[in-house]
């Protein structure tokens, strides 16, 4: 539980540097906040709002609209089942109840040893291949009861570590261009670039 | 009606090895339409698309052309790509993500030009983490090419690109809530007017925002010009345009046909397509596009995949998402996940959607679960009135935006179409599917 990492600041920085206004880098600092916690602790909210110029209360006001930020721990693996029509007509219920008893917890739960978060999702946009789920947002499907009792081993055992990173982290891709300029103290990669030849 | 010869467009390349790579982008024609975009004036490539007739291939199926040429006259213009598919069922953009994220680049960096935009600005569903990674690497890639940056392809021409994610909110897909967000807010749709994105948008400037399917069409538009993509379908339904099959068929997925050639029929039963209904059952409803669409019975099956005649017809394509219900389906439970759905997914800022989706909810509930009353049948045409008063098609709104107006769209179906299974569950006490 901590203030952002130096290293996760200069991420941020260079977040803000693409956008002409600061604050449109909110989300996505937000979802550096939460790779580094795996929840977005107070300190970091705090901190977040320093970067970007704006109150806590601000930044609360944006995350407590979205679905995939979390202000209180959860578990390191987040499991989101959907149940929304495709997923409903392909046994999503079903799959989301079974969830349940493997893992000894309602949707909404956390595991006592902090495993697993089970969550009911709505559609993942995965409907060709339901009912699924998504781990830290990385997708799985169609999923049988069968074949969920064997990923929730895996991921226990950490043996999907490679595919299925820890809650919070989302984009392991780091973009690597164009990002100088305004951090050196020139003009930001959209400000000068309207004209056509 | 048989399936056209018309070759796939926008899905040509995702059965490619790491077809999201710039080197299998390249080997396969990749930023041939933009080399040649950049030899045009701006405003040809526009009047190409005009030509096209491309329609929004996000859900309201507005003309793209006509929505650069509406853009006020003032600079900064910014374009925003809409890539926060969460209709549900509708699962096309999430596989262009993750297969051709360069062909989105490419239409991207074309409109750009066409419109002079500033910036472009990718706004990716949050929960697409794989899209994410796949569209951020190809803007890195797309950059060290000459593509994205700074005097593309030595034209003159500079435009920066950036992947931004969203962070799970169906309601951020509507275009002023998406530009809400994107400046760092709550995702509230905005009132139009006056905030039509083309005149006020992202911070003020005048913005275009499509989906990123309609990008996916620009690279083959420009290259082979916009009478070749009208030359495909009928009437206003021009071109291919991929449509996402799920439910009770035997293959679901998404398949990229052209449109108003193909029926209904054809896409549940070809088997290049859905291949029939699973275990040879019957079909019992199905929905055209979209859970914000209403239902259609078995005999409009032979519909064609045409906007306008769906729309004639009382409903609409949508975002493109057919939804096939057979007939061990209770159609009472599909109505009340859909409301459940859009209960959840209301932003708050109406009192008919907010409070009117709480109740329909509530409502359809205690129906099934066996504790309504016959009642309540009405109750819920009167609670959608409010919300969409007359209960016409397409609805009339009493808030800000299309959301509100969508929940009556599977009630209303569920009412009519099945009213004997809601009198059956009130009298019961149960589901008669068990």
């Amino acid at each position: 539980m901590a203030r952002l990492n130096v290293e996760n600041v200069q991420r941020a920085r260079e977040l803000i540097a693409l956008y002409p206004v600061p604050r449109s880098a909110l989300i996505p600092i937000l979802h550096v906040a939460q790779e580094q916690d795996g929840w977005l602790t107070p300190e970091a909210v705090s901190h977040v709002a320093e970067l970007l110029d704006l109150t806590a209360a601000e930044v609360y006001g944006t995350a407590s609209f979205y679905d995939m930020f979390f202000t209180e721990p959860v578990g390191r693996h987040l499991v989101s089942v959907c149940t929304n029509i495709a997923c409903l007509l392909n046994g999503g219920y079903e799959l989301l109840e079974h969830a349940e008893q493997k893992l000894g917890i309602k949707a909404g739960a956390t595991t006592e040893d902090g495993e697993f978060t089970l969550e009911e999702a709505e559609c993942l946009a995965l409907c060709g291949a339901a009912p699924c789920l998504t781990v830290n947002w990385r997708f799985f499907g169609p999923v049988t009861p069968e074949s969920f009792d064997k990923l929730a081993g895996y991921l226990r055992d950490g043996e999907l570590a490679h595919q299925v990173p820890p809650h919070g982290t989302l984009c392991r891709v780091r973009r690597s261009v164009g990002l100088p300029a305004r951090s050196a103290g020139e003009a930001g990669p959209g400000v000068d670039s309207g004209g056509t030849a | 009606m048989p399936l056209t010869d018309a070759r796939p467009i926008v899905t040509r390349r995702v059965s490619v090895p790491e077809s999201w790579t710039l080197k299998a982008y390249l080997e396969n024609g990749g930023y041939v339409g933009l080399r040649k975009a950049l030899t045009m004036e701006p405003e040809a490539i526009t009047q190409e698309v005009l030509a096209s007739n491309l329609l929004g291939r996000g859900g309201a199926g507005f003309e793209a052309g006509k929505k650069w040429s509406m853009l006020r006259k003032a600079q900064p213009v910014y374009l925003v790509v809409n890539g926060d598919e969460s209709e549900p069922a509708t699962f096309k953009d999430h596989m262009l993500l993750e297969a051709d994220p360069h062909q989105i680049l490419e239409g991207v960096v074309i409109c750009a030009y066409a419109v002079g935009a500033a910036q472009a600005f990718v706004y990716v569903r949050g929960e697409f983490a794989l899209g994410l990674e796949r569209m951020t690497e190809a803007v890195n890639e797309a950059y060290e090419h000459g593509a994205v940056g700074r005097d593309i392809f030595g034209s003159g021409f500079s435009v920066d690109v950036v992947v931004h994610p969203g962070a799970g909110a169906y309601i951020c897909g509507e275009e002023t809530a998406l530009i809400e967000s994107l400046e760092g807010k709550r995702g509230f749709p905005r009132i139009k007017p006056p905030f039509f994105p083309a005149a006020i948008g992202l911070y003020g400037a005048p913005t275009v925002v499509n989906n990123v399917e309609t990008m996916s069409n620009l690279p083959w538009i420009v290259e082979h010009g916009g009478a070749a993509f009208a030359a495909l379908g009928i009437g206003r339904s021009t071109g291919t345009r991929i449509f996402s099959l799920s439910g009770h068929v035997k293959r679901p997925g998404n398949y990229e046909v052209e449109m108003a050639k193909v029926t209904f029929r054809d896409l549940i039963e070809d088997p290049r397509l859905g291949g029939g209904i699973r275990d040879g059952n019957q079909l019992k409803a199905f929905i055209p596009g979209g859970v914000s669409a209403p239902w259609f019975s078995p005999d409009q099956v032979d519909m064609a995949l045409d906007q306008d005649a769906v729309g004639k017809a009382g409903s609409m394509l949508g975002s493109g998402s057919v939804v096939i219900m057979d007939h061990t389906t209770c159609a009472v439970r599909a109505v009340w996940r859909i409301t459940r759905f859009f209960h959840r997914e209301s932003c708050g800022q109406c009192t008919p959607c907010r409070e009117g989706s709480g109740w329909l909810e509530k409502i359809m509930r205690r129906i099934e679960q066996g504790a309504g009353r016959e009642e309540d049948l009405e109750l819920l045409l009167d609670v959608c009135d409010n919300i969409a008063p007359g209960l016409g098609w397409p609805p009339q709104q009493t808030t800000i935006c299309v959301l509100g107006p969508s929940i009556p769209s599977s009630i209303k179906s569920g009412v009519n179409m099945f009213r004997d299974e809601f009198l059956t569950h009130v009298k019961e006490g149960a589901c008669p599917y068990g």
